[in-house]
């Protein structure tokens, strides 16, 4: 990789991890509940009470909501798959780049 | 693509422009069972030629190199993760990023409705996020609306001869951006408020989602370039397949 590049990547990625840090140090005992369940409020307050006319096809099978470590879970599992597909690919694709400068 | 494939994509736009014509509507992910029934089969039927030229969009893509299908796979997976990361913001609240932007730029925003929607069916059904009576509103606003203009923003920033990398960056988080915004639309048109009525509505859904999602927009664009960078060191062969880079 260039080294102009890694400097970028290097500096970009600082910059992330602060915007995702500062919040939750700024703002002390905010609750960072999902904007989701925000948006539901929001509708609560424009059309009254508003009762959900379908439950979710999991949480009726399991009868109740899904418990927040199991939801966690599932959140690890997807984030899991897919940095295991990133991961398996940019292996692949450096490894190759590595050969293909021997061969020059 | 082929006579047949236009075709059908055609045939899809006019039927769904029928469905979609009776309730006249326009809603990031909407909760299950929060969208009155009319609305909800209006915007499944608003999706259909989009995932219909998504299939065939792919199905090309593949055929002119099989080769593809490494981007291809690394553009899903990074949708994947992105839309699993709840981040903290600015606001007190957690959100999380579409991730679509990187295959829009890549693939054009057909393939990446394909790549979304099966994100969102993972979260609808495991998740209990979402969920599948709102899957053609969520699609449209994440895996269709969001995408397409991540691609005009990208065309429109090489057209103007842009930075590449900044232009990656502003398709990116405008993309996401939008997302967002087409979501309070589209709660809006099915909620709207007493007084002032949809656009009332509007500005209200916006106020919640908004000031959330500004920064990470940026977060969004940012990883975004991040990909792009070491796909333009490690994977040049492919991007110029995609037509990404130049030969």
């Amino acid at each position: 990789m260039k080294r102009s590049d890694k400097k970028i990547i290097t500096i970009v990625l600082a910059i992330v991890l602060l915007l995702i840090i500062v919040p939750l140090f700024a703002l002390k005992g905010a609750e960072f509940g999902g904007s989701d369940d925000a948006g539901s409020q929001e509708i609560e307050a424009i059309a009254g009470e508003y009762e959900p006319w379908f439950t979710p096809v999991l949480e009726q099978l399991i009868g109740g909501e899904l418990p927040g470590e199991v939801e966690s879970l599932i959140f690890c599992v997807q984030t899991g798959i897919g940095v295991g597909i990133i991961a398996f690919l940019m292996g692949r694709l450096v490894e190759r780049k590595k050969w293909e400068q021997l061969e020059k | 693509m082929t006579k047949l494939q236009k075709k059908s994509v055609i045939l899809c736009a006019a039927l769904s422009a029928a469905f979609a014509a009776a309730p006249v509507s326009n809603a990031m992910h909407i909760m299950e069972g929060y969208l009155p029934l009319q609305f909800c089969i209006a915007w499944g039927a608003v999706c259909v030629p989009f995932l219909v030229m998504g299939f065939f969009s792919i199905r090309n893509k593949l055929k002119e190199n099989q080769r593809n299908i490494t981007i291809l796979a690394m553009s899903g997976a990074f949708i994947f993760v992105i839309s699993s990361l709840k981040i903290p913001s600015v606001t007190g609240s957690c959100s999380h990023m579409t991730g679509t932007g990187l295959g829009a730029i890549l693939f054009g925003p057909g393939a990446v409705s394909i790549l979304g929607v099966i994100v969102l069916v993972f979260q609808a059904v495991l998740l209990a996020h979402g969920g599948l009576t709102t899957l053609g509103a969520n699609t449209f606003s994440m895996a269709v609306a969001g995408p397409f203009l991540s691609y005009g923003i990208y065309k429109l920033c090489k057209k103007c001869r842009v930075n590449r990398r900044a232009s990656v960056f502003l398709a990116a988080a405008l993309g996401d951006l939008f997302t967002y915004c087409v979501t309070s639309i589209q709660l809006a048109v099915a909620y709207p408020s007493q007084q002032g009525g949809i656009l009332a509505s509007a500005g209200k859904f916006l106020a919640v989602f908004a000031p959330t999602q500004i920064p990470l927009a940026v977060i969004e664009g940012f990883l975004t370039m991040i990909i792009m960078i070491t796909l333009e060191n490690y994977a040049q062969s492919e991007l110029k397949n995609v037509g990404y880079l130049e030969n």
